[in-house]
């Protein structure tokens, strides 16, 4: 368990790797973050606009599932492949919510018709 | 650390037991835990069967047979069948992929302690002032009218001991998915080890709805909320939902675990590889998935309607497949095998033909019009004891004869074991194959009594009976387990036909499991090394080294008894409705989060890595347990 670890001293090569890589990374992180402001905008700009409550609310649902996925792929590091069992743990998520989202659409469809 | 093996005083182990993170122990605990509570339902079940043997009986009050028979319920499913399972899960899932402990062996302990003290919560209502009576469904129409703090008691002590499964379900799945020894793949894994994962599964996903209704339960019958109460807006059908949604998964949640067990005693017995492996993962999975599709079949005659009661009925039936899949599995892999009756193998025959009598009346109610009929009968009574006893029981029994030499280094008596699984095998049948036919005569389930001349009273004599006669098969049972601190030690494989690595290990199992992580090469990986000569039965993945191991911790008994005094407060607390609050219920209430929370924040600030075993201790060990004269 506890065997020797080297401690190998970073190259140059390595480092600007690490550092390209860093900016590219950070690079997604502001563009997802603007994407998500923008989302949020859009939610708060139709309720302003004052358009039908029928397209409002699902609308509305509509982008917060997006912001969801995208919150925990983008900064939960979810779409990361370095993640550690990150597809088990997409796995087990996205079960769960086919699991509720089929009991709300038996009690939507067909037992509270 | 090298005290490990040298004798202690009795404070001291009782000490060691209580702050254990072993997985070992624990699962030993589990065990003495969930019997005791088997004895209790089983206990209660018999006074039940007393009250019925003759008409117009007056054994028993209405009244307490009500309470009987919810605790029956409760206790059988939630603190006995789940306890006992989760021994054997302990106990042999990391034995079977090679771990050394499980993955949080911290939360392995919270989660026992959890359920006991919720457990205990629960029975304590006996004592003080009565317990729940509403049966184990307790639906809301009745256990919102329920007087006195019977169901409080329910809400309160099913959540705690619920969190601890929740936790010990967790703890599995991440065990099973990241601690698997080297070579060990998905497809290499023992079919106990996977129905442990999907079972754990099962309960990741099945718990929290009981736990949502649970705390709905708690606000109408504490704060006079009014989720439940239809005179109010609210809707009394969304517990029996809710309960349902998690209720037929805890089926599965119990059910696969016996069938992952049965599948490692017949190929072991039958000295054949299991038929079928990959259809036997495949339906496992396929069960656990269709156990969330079908929760509506048990509330057939709610009124939900057509549509709904036939997509349920076609679901449900629709389970009839893996499962299926899994008997001719089983009756494939024994065909053809070199089968040796032990006990073990004896519960295992006796099982495939009681869960399939199960299986099929379960199929018959899943057909809606004639659910109509049986509902609320003996005919319910009847299949689901045929499915718990004929599958789970027989497990847990065949089981704990094949696994004893695991647990204790010991074998259990085979001609004793013989005769017990005969009489509790007759038993069974004696007690629930007439509660077919007087549930097709009319006789509704949870009554108390019943008049004489309407045929029933010779089949409710001979059921009990039969009852009795399971009870007598307990006792030898138990009195089997405690002849065998006597025996002498079993060694390793003491079966001779063992196949996975929990037989490989050494006797006694040392408490780091493996001193070199073994690598697996194929499934059956024991069977394989035998097959080809491997006197040690692995081969290993790393040379001996330094052993990284936790420290043992009383926080997880601290956190558990916080939350178990601060029930009490709850249950008297005077912000609720009830009449007769305690003005101590506050400062109880109190001082019981702050013993947890108190608790859980030393265990968030106190860095605790564990130690290490250097190669010079493990020798040491070994020295001692396998050593001249070792300790056996």
């Amino acid at each position: 368990m506890s065997h020797d670890t080297p401690v190998v001293a970073k190259s140059q090569a390595q480092y600007e790797y690490d550092r390209h890589h860093n900016a590219v990374h950070m690079r997604k992180q502001v563009i997802n973050f603007a994407i998500m402001i923008f989302l949020t905008f859009i939610a708060f700009a139709v309720v302003a606009a004052d358009f039908s409550p029928y397209l409002i609310a699902p609308f509305v649902l509509l982008l917060a599932g997006i912001q969801v996925v995208l919150q925990l792929y983008a900064f939960m590091h979810l779409e990361d492949k370095k993640t550690h069992f990150g597809g088990v743990i997409a796995f087990f998520m996205w079960f769960g919510i086919l699991l509720a989202f089929t009991f709300f659409l038996a009690f939507l469809t067909i037992v509270w018709w | 650390m090298s005290s490990h093996t040298q004798k202690k005083s009795f404070g001291a182990s009782v000490w060691d037991y209580i702050t254990t993170v072993d997985h070992k122990k624990l699962a030993v605990m589990y065990l003495l835990a969930g019997t005791l509570f088997f004895a209790i339902a089983g206990f209660e079940a018999l006074l039940m069967r007393i009250q019925l043997m003759k008409p117009n009986n007056d054994f028993i009050s209405a009244g307490f047979f009500n309470e009987l028979l919810t605790m029956h319920g409760t206790t059988m499913l939630f603190l006995a069948a789940t306890p006992l399972l989760f021994a054997f899960m302990n106990m042999l899932v990391p034995l079977q992929i090679g771990a050394r402990d499980v993955a949080f062996p911290f939360l392995n302990s919270l989660g026992f302690w959890l359920f006991f003290l919720g457990a205990v919560f629960l029975h304590l209502s006996f004592f003080m002032g009565g317990a729940p009576d509403a049966g184990w469904t307790s639906y809301a129409s009745l256990s919102l009218y329920s007087p006195g703090h019977g169901i409080d008691f329910y809400v309160l002590g099913l959540q705690i001991s619920g969190f601890g499964t929740l936790i010990s379900g967790l703890n599995f799945i991440v065990t099973i998915i990241t601690m698997r020894a080297p070579g060990m793949t998905f497809m290499r894994m023992p079919l106990f080890t996977w129905t442990a994962l999907v079972s754990s599964a099962l309960i990741l996903f099945a718990f929290p709805p009981l736990t949502v209704g649970l705390v709905l339960m708690l606000f109408d019958r504490m704060f006079g909320g009014n989720f439940f109460d239809h005179t109010m807006g609210g809707n009394t059908v969304i517990w029996e939902h809710l309960f349902w949604i998690f209720g037929h998964p805890e089926v599965y949640i119990l059910v696969l675990p016996a069938f992952g067990l049965f599948s490692e005693i017949i190929p072991t017995f039958s000295r054949k590889r299991l038929f079928g492996y990959s259809s036997m993962v495949f339906a496992t999975i396929l069960i656990g998935f269709l156990g969330f599709m079908v929760w509506a079949h048990h509330m057939f005659t709610t009124g939900l309607g057509p549509t709904a009661n036939a997509i349920f009925a076609v679901a449900t039936m629709a389970i009839a497949v893996p499962t299926g899949m899994k008997v001719f599995n089983w009756i494939l892999t024994i065909w053809g095998g070199s089968i040796k009756v032990t006990t073990p193998m004896l519960y295992a025959l006796g099982f495939i033909p009681s869960f399939v009598a199960g299986g099929v009346t379960g199929v018959m109610q899943a057909s809606a019009p004639l659910d109509y009929q049986l509902h609320d009968s003996y005919f319910i009574v009847a299949h689901f004891h045929y499915v718990i006893v004929g599958g789970i029981v027989t497990a847990l029994f065949g089981s704990a004869h094949f696994y004893w030499p695991i647990f204790f280094n010991r074998m259990l008596d085979e001609k004793l074991g013989k005769w017990t699984f005969w009489v509790f095998f007759i038993g069974f049948h004696l007690t629930f194959f007439v509660q077919h036919f007087l549930g097709l005569m009319g006789m509704p389930r949870r009554v108390f009594t019943y008049m004489e001349g309407q045929g029933w009273d010779q089949f409710n004599y001979i059921s009990t009976v039969g009852a009795a006669m399971m009870g007598v098969g307990v006792v030898m049972m138990v009195i089997n387990c405690l002849l065998s601190i006597k025996r002498p030690p079993a060694g390793r494989d003491p079966w001779g036909d063992g196949r996975t690595l929990e037989w490989a290990i050494p006797q006694p199992i040392p408490f780091y499991n493996f001193r070199q992580t073994p690598l697996v090469r194929g499934l059956d990986p024991y069977w394989i090394e035998k097959q080809e000569g491997n006197k040690e039965g692995m081969i290993y993945a790393e040379p001996l080294g330094d052993i990284h191991m936790p420290n043992n911790s009383a926080l997880p008994f601290v956190i558990s008894l916080g939350l178990f005094i601060a029930a009490f407060g709850a249950l008297y607390s005077p912000l609720g409705v009830a009449e007769d609050s305690r003005t101590w219920a506050i400062p109880v209430l109190i001082i019981g989060l702050l013993i947890t929370f108190g608790a859980m924040i030393v265990r968030s600030v106190k860095d605790d890595h564990g130690f290490h075993l250097h190669k010079e201790e493990i020798l040491e060990i070994e020295e001692q347990l396998y050593g001249k004269g070792g300790k056996k």
